[in-house]
């Protein structure tokens, strides 16, 4: 079991959590502007790092945030979780 | 429930023991009664009755015996209870005996004694490691030669009877976590208890203490098990403690989460009432001490496997804890002193111990001194050679070995036994260290594998951590409780750590096979030999999982935990590389087999998954409803009437009176399970606009309109009706299926996307019943039930949404129609859902209201080529299904952007027409497959297919369906050929337009 | 090199197992290859293999990090099958299978492919159409595929629950008689034999540290054992293709998840069929050593570990007890992991990459071990031609781009749902 601390609801089980995916894959700002190739890379492409990963959880059975989490793809250690707007690997990196 | 005469236990020891004599037990081993005592296990009551086979081996199916006292019992696996109780392959040495147990061995035909497999043994140099990659490769196949080489396969039989028992599940929480209560375990609870730190202590048997329990140890001058039991006592008092017992931990798991399993009722016949047979425990701890001991290996020589053979601490465990003597005649063979012990407490409660043979040279005085008082021959530098003796040992050969160890002298000596005590060292236990993510190190003093670095909050400790003497045990367990109780913030208190007796140790010599010929089992269960294991390095298998994968070495039910060093070893020997080189292959859960009952817990039959039901289901269920499970919901599928039995021809005639019923009159349907989704705040519509592919800011207040979503990349994803209920206040509806997805989706792009946007979504699928009422006379019925309102054209037009009451009950209606007929979706709180749908029933008697269920509905949808599951199957644009005019070029939406790939654009893609069979009445089914001619050779062109079929339309008189074919409505007039060749089905069909019936709509309008 | 035969078996025996020869040889890496595959699992071996018997080419090497067929081949559920529907899965899947029928014969090893059946039940009436259309585009496929409904399934595997108190009634289900099993590790160790003795360099413990690229191609492959130059190169690493995709600045559509297994402690034959459920994702089969071998879901968040979580193991023993409650007592001896290369569609990529001389073979999500012979015959074609196999033409790399997504079960561009 993986133990992911929710923002608002504090530690709590993986189970409890609906897993999303790569929270690094940003929806063009603007989408008119954006080129195919823009597109293709958010929709398709992944960075899939062995590694550290920033990610997104749903506290499905909870609170229903979007969380971010940063977390290690080979031990699955949870680095740090925050909400959607924060750059945790940013904050992880400068507090290291 | 036998006898409770006194049958004789001819080895068992006349005191002693942690038995209880008072209480004699009957039991049955292959049908035999046999007496033993509460305290004994299976196998200790088995030996005590001179019962010596025990079971036959995998491949070479050779008589074997007990050969452990504990979890790693390779050899003596029997069938427990009977019936569907059976537990195959269970471990006679961890069964606790109860009153009335039934056992029988495993894997011999007819019986233990006259088993015909045994052939196999004489065949031994063919049945080597490879044998069948190497063969069988003609024809007629693999499959042909399996149906006989299966058969002989396997161990244990069951015949998949349902599981009388129940089974739980519980979740724990604690700072300090302590798997083990031996003296390790036991050392730390007190010192981490006594800072006040949440401890949870769990232990896999019945008494804590672990190896102390029958060791014949002292602390502080006083029996061990005084210490024990003034520890507990303690730890019983601390109300910061909770001990589990009988709870095996065997997997450590992410962020310091362990799982166990509690045998609640095991040591019963049967569960007390009311009672789970077992437990699953997850444990979410801050700091997990490991204190999970070590397991003694087996020496490899030859024919080292014969009833009669047993680890050392198996022999003495037997003679100190359960009073029975493992052999009249013991010779012991060791490379460490652990055989000392055993020769020495087995000396001292009489029985004959011929001689210690040990391959070291060197002794410390005093084991000499002991074994000399007890008149015990101690024989150094030598090798137990061979073993005599078919279903028990009658005696052994043995040699001097050479200072390499690599070969014996020419002379062996022949010692007459019936029990040979061997002991080739420890290896700690670091199977749940290996599971948190550690990787064990070689650590050559002590022969075996130890803990290395730490990947979680995981702390090794005592023997596991390759600690073997009882002080070191103590001292470790204590210094790891305060300190770790210190790193979470508890205060450290005082506290001393007692005297132990040992004697100092002579350091263990490596040896890991005895030259000799021979079979030199070193897997025991799966008869994996010495020789195999050379000529897997010979053939190049030379990786350790090669070696396991290619010989099945450490793959039965013990996993290796006897086989797998000695034999990770040798390679190492035959490869001349080191055995940290080498390496070992990787401990998996579960530590030890794990029922899988347990694992399912409550969730089994009925409860495998939740059951959704309307607020309306109780009218259904007394009104003749099938139900059809829809998801989690189960929807009424269609109405028998009274004594109608549910058959096929009944159904068919239910489904076209709810039809007509509803075309010809009135019809209503529970539509509660469409996702209702409220919406609210400012940017509402500009949200809408954006998750929509048609546009939403023009949406009058007291208006619905169809919406089509799509996936990012364009594909289809839901659709639905979504209404204006006042500026910034809309309620959605979206599909049964992809109700949870499309809020979740919806969540996402507000918190993740467009967290700017001012709009507040909640899911309100379970707080409003739902029913559509559909036909030319719904609104008669329901202006009938309701209680002020006028619901006429001009107050509430086609599309239009209504606050309204009936009796009083606030009411949401929305003029909507999925039938194409005049209809009305009347939503009531969830609390009135039955009580408003038996007066809109009660009301509409006089005009012939029936209700209709799901088949009944979806024949009337594709009466009107409105799309359904099967067409929105995740592979289809709206392009495909002909819904481009919801397209809309004048904003953005989530989707739009992929919409113009070339894929997308293709004109071969299939698109969605209608089709009738030409001949009028042949039925098309659902999946079957349009072709231009069906009698094309393999691979055939498919040109698409039936995506929804309708057996009849009771409406127009012929079968109809949907399907989609490249190109689509161009199409429109050709016959091509739909063929379901599962059925052997092949009929012409024309195609024609997807909507069947008024085509211009005017039957919304009454 | 000796064949293996009954009489070789034989004879070996009275000469006491001492003749048997190297199963492959253990060379040291030469300075060049024409093409390098990476990657010793069933993939790459087999594409080594039917490059040197197929296309003729002599001078190639397999690197290896670990041991070969350390990987996912070895780690498995060892389902055979190719009962697909979409055209670009099911030809390729077929083709496969009619190799695995050959493939002990022509390999001179057993791998035990065992044509038991493989059976999906349905468990709902819109299961029973969904496998309608599989079972009806299979046939005409030409791929063998049965209907059954709930009598016939209750005759063949009567040990399912057709209970009353079943949560979701089993409807029927789709047979393909001619799917099964195989002995996942000797399809790794006969194409290793057999590659190795049409003169193909396997090479183990050797790790691709990194490449040297000149214009938009590989020249040199850098590894743990020193620099190799190629002339081609072949990927074949499973679950670590987007790692090493990343010492090439290149990105996939493709994210690693970690799927669990399962075996029980053995017993007599009990199931005999491989069977899959509806109403939850869990299949099961018995291996010949007595095992019953059994899986489910990925675990459902990207990982590189080779372990994963307790709740999916409950999630998948749940399933099981409810297609088989009788399976409540028996005892599971041991779970692991492997590391999945999800794709974005379900479906795998085979073909050309974005680099010149670089050839994918990747996104195999849960079928990789069904598709090992068809995936090295196809792969050996893309690569020895510079051009796809008519097979694997639909699986390329461009597809997700052109709106051409080959998704079997209309999940969309989000790995996990596959």
């Amino acid at each position: 079991m993986i133990r992911i601390k929710c923002p608002y609801c504090g530690l709590r089980d993986h189970s409890e959590f609906n897993y999303i995916g790569d929270a690094t894959k940003l929806r063009p700002i603007n989408p008119e502007l954006a080129n195919d190739d823009e597109w293709f890379d958010y929709i398709y492409i992944r960075d899939n790092p062995r590694g550290v990963h920033q990610e997104y959880w749903q506290h499905i059975s909870g609170c229903r945030s979007y969380v971010k989490v940063l977390r290690d793809t080979v031990t699955h250690e949870v680095l740090k979780t925050g909400l959607p707007s924060d750059d945790l690997l940013f904050s992880y990196e400068a507090e290291k | 429930m036998f006898s409770k005469k006194n049958k004789q236990q001819i080895r068992r020891l006349s005191s002693g023991g942690l038995i209880d004599r008072s209480k004699p037990i009957g039991f049955k081993f292959d049908g035999k009664p046999l007496m033993g005592y509460v305290g004994d296990t299976l196998a200790s009551a088995l030996l005590a009755n001179n019962v010596k086979l025990v079971g036959r081996s995998f491949k070479y199916h050779r008589p074997r015996g007990i050969y452990t006292a504990g979890t790693e019992e390779p050899n003596a696996l029997v069938a427990l209870r009977t019936d569907a109780r059976t537990e195959p392959n269970t471990r006679a040495t961890n069964i606790e005996l109860f009153d009335g147990l039934e056992a029988k061995s495993q894997n011999r035909w007819p019986n233990l004694f006259l088993d015909v497999m045994q052939i196999n043994n004489l065949a031994g140099p063919l049945f080597t490691a490879g044998f069948y990659y190497k063969t069988f490769m003609g024809m007629p196949g693999w499959h042909f030669y399996e149906y006989f080489i299966r058969k002989a396969a396997g161990m244990g039989s069951t015949e998949l009877e349902r599981d009388p028992d129940t089974y739980d599940k519980k979740n724990a929480f604690c700072d300090i976590l302590i798997i083990g209560g031996g003296p390790t375990g036991l050392s730390a609870a007190l010192s981490a208890g006594r800072t006040g730190a949440r401890v949870l202590i769990i232990d896999s048997s019945k008494l804590l203490g672990g190896q102390l329990i029958w060791e014949l140890d002292q602390i502080d001058d006083k029996p061990a098990l005084q210490w024990i039991e003034s520890a507990l006592k303690e730890l019983n008092e601390m109300k910061n403690v909770t001990i589990a017992r009988r709870t095996t931990a065997f997997g450590y798991y992410d962020s310091n989460v362990v799982n166990a399993i509690e045998s609640v009722s095991d040591h019963l016949p049967t569960p007390e009432p009311h009672t789970v047979r077992q437990r699953l425990w997850q444990i979410r701890a801050q700091k997990v001490i490991i204190a999970t001991g070590a397991t003694e290996r087996p020496l490899v020589f030859s024919n080292n496997d014969r009833p009669g053979i047993m680890l050392a601490s198996a022999a003495r465990r037997y003679a100190n804890q359960f009073a029975v003597k493992p052999g009249n005649r013991a010779v012991i063979f060791a490379n460490n002193d652990d055989g000392y012990k055993t020769a020495v407490n087995l000396a001292e409660k009489g029985i004959d111990v011929r001689a210690v043979v040990d391959s070291r040279t060197y002794v410390n005085e005093f084991w000499k001194t002991k074994l000399d008082e007890l008149g015990v021959e101690l024989i150094l530098g030598s090798a137990v050679i061979n073993t005599h003796g078919h279903f028990g040992l009658t005696g052994v050969d043995i040699a001097s070995l050479s200072s390499d160890q690599k070969s014996t002298s020419s002379q062996s000596t022949f010692i007459s036994a019936d029990l040979l005590a061997i002991s080739g060292g420890w290896s700690p236990n670091v199977h749940l260290y290996c599971h948190a993510g550690g990787r064990p190190q070689y650590e050559a003093s002590i022969a075996a594998f130890v803990p290395g670095l730490r990947s979680q909050s995981e702390y090794p400790a005592g023997a596991s951590n390759g600690a073997f003497s009882l002080i070191d045990c103590i001292t470790e367990g204590t210094n790891c409780g305060i300190q770790l109780a210190t790193e979470l913030g508890f205060s450290k208190t005082i506290f001393s750590i007692p005297q132990t007796d040992e004697p100092s140790v002579t350091p263990i010599k490596a040896l890991w096979r005895i030259p000799g010929k021979g079979k030199k089992f070193v897997d025991i269960q799966d008869d994996v030999t010495e020789s195999d294991i050379k000529l897997a390095h010979q053939e190049g298998y030379i990786s350790v999982e090669h070696l396991k994968r290619y010989t099945t070495l450490g793959m039965g039910t013990d996993q290796g935990k006897t086989s797998n060093m000695n034999g990770h070893a040798i390679m190492a020997e035959e490869r001349g590389e080191a055995i940290e080189t080498v390496g070992t292959t990787m401990f998996r859960p579960p530590y030890i087999p794990i029922a899988m009952g347990p694992l399912a817990g409550r969730d089994i039959g009925q409860s495998y998954s939740a059951k959704r039901k309307s607020a309306i289901h109780n009218w259904h269920h007394e009104n003749g409803a099938i139900f059809i499970d829809a998801g989690q919901w189960l929807r009424p599928q269609y109405y028998l009437r009274n004594g109608e039995a549910n058959t096929t021809q009944n159904m068919d005639l239910a489904i076209t009176r709810e039809v007509k019923g509803t075309r010809g009159n009135v019809g209503m349907v529970d539509v509660s399970t469409l996702g209702k989704i409220d919406i609210q705040g400012a940017d509402s519509s500009e949200f809408l606009n954006r998750i929509y592919t048609n546009g939403w800011t023009k949406l009058a207040i007291g208006k619905a309109r169809y919406g089509l979503m799509l996936r990012e990349d364009g594909i289809v994803f839901d659709d639905g009706t979504t209404s204006r209920l006042s500026e910034h206040h809309y309620f959605m509806t979206t599909t049964t299926s992809n109700a949870a997805s499309v809020l979740s989706h919806m969540e996402y792009c507000l918190q993740v996307h467009w967290p700017d946007l001012d709009v507040k979504i909640s899911s309100i699928t379970e707080q409003w019943a739902a029913m559509a009422i559909a036909g030319p006379k719904s609104r008669d019925v329901l202006q009938k039930t309701i209680d002020e309102e006028d619901l006429s054209d001009e107050t509430l037009p086609f599309m239009g949404v209504k606050q309204i009451s009936i009796d009083g009950i606030p009411a949401l209606i929305f003029r909507i129609s999925f039938s194409g007929e005049l209809a009305y979706e009347v939503n009531v709180p969830a609390d009135y859902g039955e009580y408003v749908w038996r007066r809109i029933m009660e009301k509409g008697t006089t005009d012939n209201i029936i209700p209709y269920g799901t088949e009944a509905m979806a024949i009337m949808r594709i009466e009107k080529g409105h799309v359904a599951g099967g067409e929105l199957d995740g592979r289809t644009t709206p392009d495909d299904l002909g819904m481009n005019k919801l397209i809309s070029s004048k904003k953005e939406f989530i989707g739009r952007r992929l919409l113009q790939r070339d894929g997308f654009l293709d004109p071969k893609r299939p698109k969605l027409v209608g089709l009738i069979p030409t001949d009028g009445k042949s039925r098309i089914r659902t999946g079957s497959i349009l072709v231009k001619d069906p009698n094309a050779s393999l691979p055939m062109p498919k040109l698409g297919h039936v995506s929804s079929g309708a057996y009849l339309s009771p409406t127009l008189k012929h079968p109809i369906s949907l399907g989609l074919i490249t190109g689509g409505s161009k199409r429109i007039g050709e016959t091509v050929w739909a063929t379901s060749p599962l059925h052997g089905e092949i009929n012409e069909v024309k195609i024609v337009d997807p909507v069947f019936y008024d085509k211009q709509g005017e039957r919304l309008n009454g | 090199m000796s064949k293996y035969s009954v009489l070789s078996l034989i004879k070996n025996a009275f000469s006491d197992n001492k003749n048997w020869e190297r199963a492959w040889r253990d060379p040291e890496p030469k300075k060049y290859y024409d093409i390098i595959i990476i990657g010793a699992g069933g993939h790459g071996l087999a594409s080594a293999f039917y490059l040197a018997k197929n296309h003729g080419i002599k001078n190639i090497a397999v690197l290896e990090k670990g041991y070969l067929g350390g990987g996912n081949t070895g780690r498995n559920t060892t389902i055979v099958r190719s009962n697909y529907m979409l055209d670009e899965n099911a030809l390729f899947y077929e083709k496969s299978l009619k190799l695995w029928e050959q493939l002990s014969h022509e390999l001179n090893f057993n791998v035990m492919f065992s044509q038991r059946g493989v059976l999906n039940l349905a468990n709902s009436d819109s299961q029973m159409d969904a496998i309608t259309r599989r079972g009806n585009t299979m046939r005409l496929n030409g791929i063998d595929a049965e209907l059954l409904d709930r009598r016939q399934v209750e005759k063949m595997i009567p040990y399912l629950d057709f209970s009353d108190t079943a949560r979701f009634q089993i409807k029927g289900g789709l047979l393909q008689r001619r799917g099964g099993t195989a002995r996942h590790d000797a399809v790794a160790w006969g194409f290793a034999r057999g590659a190795d003795q049409l003169g193909v360099d396997i090479i183990q413990n050797c790790e691709v540290t990194g490449f040297k690229t000149k214009g938009n191609n590989i020249e040199i492959v850098e590894t743990s054992r020193g620099p190799i130059g190629c002339g081609k190169v072949g990927f074949a690493v499973a679950g670590s293709t987007g790692h090493l995709a990343s010492k090439l600045g290149m990105k996939l559509p493709i994210e690693s998840h970690v799927l669990q297994a399962f075996v029980s402690e053995p017993l007599k034959p009990v199931i005999d069929h491989v069977v899959t459920f509806g109403a939850g994702h869990f299949y099961i089969s018995q291996s010949d050593k007595g095992g019953l071998v059994f899986g489910g879901d990925i675990d459902m968040y990207n990982s590189y570990a080779q372990k994963g979580n307790l709740p999916l193991i409950e999630d998948v023993v749940t399933a099981g007890l409810a297609m088989i409650p009788g399976l409540s007592r028996l005892r599971i001896v041991r779970h692991w992991g492997g590391i999945m290369d999800m794709s974005m569609d379900g479906s795998p990529i085979i073909g050309k990459s974005p680099i010149d001389n670089l050839y994918l073979n990747c996104g195999w999500c849960y079928g990789g071990f069904k598709a090992t012979p068809g995936s090295g015959w196809v792969f050996a074609h893309t690569i020895a031609n510079d051009a796809p196999h008519e097979l694997n033409a639909g699986l390329n790399f461009d597809r997700f781009r052109v709106g051409r997504s080959v998704d079997e079960n209309g999940g969309g561009p989000i790995p996990n749902r596959h």
